[in-house]
This record gives C-alpha cells, sequence and structure tokens, in this order.
C-alpha cells in the first residue's frame, strides 16, 4: 500500500456495496460515517468496476430524485448497473418502466396508476385478508416449526399478483413456479423456460382479453389503452411483467424481515397487537428501519448538477442510499431504534422518490398491514425457531431479504 | 391556508390521500389528485404540510 492510499484512505473510491458488520440485517456502519464526513463521495462498484457517486444525505437523495436532469437510463455507459444484464440486448428490447424517462415513462406509469390507487387497493384488503388467514391457517394446522418465508411471505403476493392480473386457475401454477423462481436460485435453463412460458402466458392473456374483457387488471388496462391509444400490446406485456418481477421479491423479503423484526422486538410487537388500527404508521416505520432496498435506486446525470455541494458532472453515475437517508439523524430522531410510534416515519424513501417511486406502493403497504396485524393477533406466541446468526440471509442481493424464516409458537 | 395541486407534475403516488384523506382523494379515471377542501380548516394543517412533504414530485403547496 502507497504513502497516499494510507494517509488520505478516501482518494480511492471505495468498494460498494460497503462491508456489514453484526447482523446482517444492519446498514453497513461506514454509512453513518460518509453521511457525516462526505455524503457525496466516490464508489467503484464490486459488480463491474465502474465508478459512481454514493448519495447517503436524505435531503441530497430527495433532491436528487426529483431532478429531470438525472436519467434512469440503463444504457447510458455511465449508468451505475449492479446486476447481469445481456448487455447485447441493450437497445434491441423495450426498457422496463424502471428504465424510462419521460415522456414515455409518464405515458406507461399513468397507464398503470390507477390500477393501484388507494381507493382500488382498499377494496382489495378484504380478499387479501382471506388470502392470509388461509395461509395463517394452514401454519397453525402444519403445527410448529414452519417456514414462513414459503407458508406466509411468498403466497400472499403471489396469490394477490396472479388474481390482480386475471392469471385464470388453471395458469396459476406455472404464474406461481415462476414468480417463485424469482426469487431463488433457480438455474439459466429453469429461468429462461419459465419466461417463455410466461411470456407466452401473458400474450395469450392479453389476446383474449381484447375479445373477452374481464374485471381484472389486465383487461383495465386494454381498456384505458384503447380511448388514449398510447401503448401496443407488447408494451402492456412489458408493464404486467414489470409489475410483477419488481413487486413480487420485494414483497416477499419486505413480509420476511418486517416479521423477523418484530420478533426481535417483542415490545414493539405486543404495541402493533393493541394498535391495529395504527398499522399503517407502523408499517412506515418498518420500511424505514429495513430499508430492504436499499442501493438499486440509480441514475446517470444527463448535464453538470451540483449535489451536496459537489459537482456532478453529465454522464456520471449517482447511487442513493435509501438505507443511509432513512438512518439520517437529521430527519429520523434516534434513527437506529425501531419506534412504530415514530411520528415523522412516512417521511421514509423506503420506496424511493420522484417520478420512479414504487408504482405498488399503496398495494405493498396494504399487504404488510395486514399480514403483520393477523399474524401477531393468530399467532400470538410466535417466536424465532433459530439463532439470529444461523439465519440464511440473501447474501449479496439488490434487495434484502431471507431464504427461509423457520419459526415456532 | 390555501392548497395548491399541480395535476401536470402529479404521479397518482397516493401518499397525500392516505397523510390527509378529508382534503385529497384520487380520480377515479387517472389516478391523479383531487382536491376536496381548497382551503382546509387550520386543524388539518399538520397534516396537509405532511402531505407537501411526502408527495414525490411536488405536485402540492401551500400559500398562507
Amino acid at each position: 500500500m502507497s504513502d497516499l492510499v494510507d494517509t488520505c484512505p478516501h482518494a480511492q473510491p471505495r468498494p460498494f456495496p460497503l462491508e456489514r458488520t453484526g447482523c446482517p440485517l444492519d446498514p453497513a456502519p461506514e454509512y453513518a460515517v460518509l453521511r457525516e464526513t462526505e455524503p457525496v463521495s466516490r464508489v467503484k462498484l464490486k459488480f463491474n468496476g465502474r465508478e459512481a457517486w454514493l448519495l447517503t444525505r436524505y435531503e441530497d437523495v430527495r433532491q436528487m430524485l426529483v431532478d429531470p436532469r438525472f436519467s434512469s437510463n440503463m444504457a447510458d455507459p455511465g449508468y451505475p448497473l449492479q446486476f447481469a444484464f445481456p448487455m447485447e440486448l441493450l437497445g434491441k428490447v423495450k426498457p422496463a418502466l424502471l428504465h424510462m424517462d419521460p415522456p414515455e415513462h409518464t405515458a406507461h406509469r399513468m397507464m398503470l396508476m390507477p390500477e393501484l390507487s388507494v381507493k382500488r387497493v382498499e377494496a382489495m384488503r378484504p380478499r387479501t385478508q382471506e388470502i392470509v388467514d388461509e395461509c395463517i391457517d394452514a401454519m397453525l394446522s402444519h403445527g410448529g416449526p414452519v417456514d414462513l418465508v414459503s407458508m406466509l411471505s411468498m403466497p400472499v403476493p403471489s396469490i394477490g399478483m396472479c388474481e390482480l392480473v386475471g392469471v385464470p386457475q388453471e395458469s396459476a401454477d406455472l404464474f406461481h413456479r415462476w414468480v417463485t423462481l424469482l426469487v431463488t436460485q433457480g438455474s439459466a435453463e429453469e429461468h429462461a423456460s419459465a419466461n417463455a412460458e410466461v411470456e407466452m402466458l401473458l400474450h395469450q392473456l392479453i389476446a383474449d382479453r381484447q375479445k373477452n374483457p374481464g374485471d381484472d387488471l389486465i383487461s383495465s388496462l386494454l381498456k384505458r389503452n384503447a380511448t388514449e391509444n398510447e401503448l401496443e400490446p407488447a408494451d402492456i406485456s412489458a408493464l404486467v411483467r414489470a409489475m410483477i418481477a419488481a413487486g413480487h421479491e420485494s414483497t416477499v423479503n419486505g413480509i420476511s424481515v418486517g416479521a423477523l423484526v418484530l420478533l426481535q422486538h417483542p415490545e414493539q410487537a405486543d404495541w402493533l397487537r393493541a394498535h391495529p388500527e395504527l398499522s399503517g404508521q407502523a408499517v412506515d416505520e418498518l420500511s424505514r428501519y429495513s430499508s430492504i432496498s436499499d442501493h438499486g435506486t440509480v441514475r446517470v446525470a444527463l448535464e453538470d448538477v451540483e449535489i451536496g455541494g459537489r459537482l456532478i458532472r453529465a454522464g456520471e453515475g449517482v447511487i442513493c442510499s435509501l438505507s443511509a437517508s432513512n438512518h439520517d439523524p437529521a430527519v429520523f430522531k434516534d434513527p437506529n431504534t425501531l419506534d412504530l410510534t415514530r411520528r415523522e416515519a412516512r417521511h421514509n424513501v423506503a420506496f424511493g422518490f420522484g417520478r420512479h417511486q414504487c408504482a405498488g406502493q399503496m398495494l405493498v403497504r396494504m399487504q404488510l398491514e395486514v399480514v403483520f396485524t393477523t399474524l401477531l393477533r393468530r399467532i400470538p406466541g410466535l417466536r424465532l425457531d433459530a439463532a439470529l446468526d444461523e439465519l440464511p440471509f440473501k447474501a449479496n442481493a439488490l434487495i434484502d431479504g431471507l431464504h427461509e424464516l423457520p419459526v415456532t409458537w | 391556508m390555501r392548497v395548491i395541486v399541480d395535476r401536470e407534475r402529479c404521479v397518482a403516488a397516493g401518499s397525500c390521500v392516505i397523510t390527509s384523506p378529508a382534503v385529497f382523494d384520487q380520480n377515479d379515471e387517472d389516478g391523479k389528485v383531487v382536491l376536496l377542501i381548497g382551503t382546509p380548516d387550520e386543524k388539518l394543517r399538520e397534516e396537509v404540510l405532511e402531505s407537501v412533504n411526502v408527495c414525490p414530485v411536488a405536485a402540492l403547496s401551500v400559500a398562507d
């Protein structure tokens, strides 16, 4: 190591993601240091060696995410890509909603949003309650110990999405297999064949609903598109796939991690059991505290922009740490404490911010509210059936989660 | 207090509706914000300001 590196360790970009210590779900300890001393800092992605800026302050992250001079175009060479993507396909396949910029992004997003409004989501609550109750019935009749991930975290969003999209009963198995593959370590062949099958399924569903509209999301999208005529059938298919892919894994992990956090904080769980009517606030705080999607929110600058006193040049990539933002003491007092009564929890950026903020946010919130309040009410003696350090956490994943969560009662 | 909504900016996130349901709603057709009360009572000030804060695209503002 050279003298320069020894005396000035931050002259070199830090390898990213930063190392975590202690519980695998705790934020990397260096975030707190960076937020104080170097809130806009240089990092080098372990995934591909690309350099980028890392933002760790709440206000900087919000400012950047509402600034139209930052793009979500993953084909841009400065974009801080953090997952394997067949680069030869860039520019050939249509980008997903997540990687579009306005005006295209606006047209596609606004096609979907009326289906996910607060009112529409509230109308799904009774059915969500039934699904959650059925899962918990199965857990109780099986008897502990059980794996909470496979018996609750996976089926709730999977069945919910299947019914929302309007996947017929006879194709439900294929659909569940596909969404399960999204969150597990299947082989490349398994992924390719499931993808091709689901592509075919969506193609058939769209063709069918064009002739026989029903009371489902695909029919609603087709109906809206018939009057506004913005999208092609392939766009509708891509939109539905993007919604499923983006929504499923994050909800599965949100249930698993949220349940684990509650099991680790029994006094907070008692409070929620006594105040189910405040479950929205509790879910805000659980989302803030866990911030399971920490660093997937990235952009590339289209022009030179100053953020947090640093000049970010056109073409440079920027990574937002949503976890660091959600633990910024300037906004959240005593940020490392889980406090389900926290007034400012609503201000968290766990679902992102700006025009790309999670489209399914209201749906996920509602599902989490129903899952946690029902789980605590129906299995009050629920406890972890393994040591914390033995739990199979999803390592090096873009979204924190658990492969299994053994629980008993 | 007067509430101003910018429907052009609105991306139908719904955050204002869950934060201040007496003041904000969403249009069934496009999901965008609908202002239920243009000049809400003072006692709603705190939650309206919170809605302004959590709107992801700065589509809401308050005058006086």
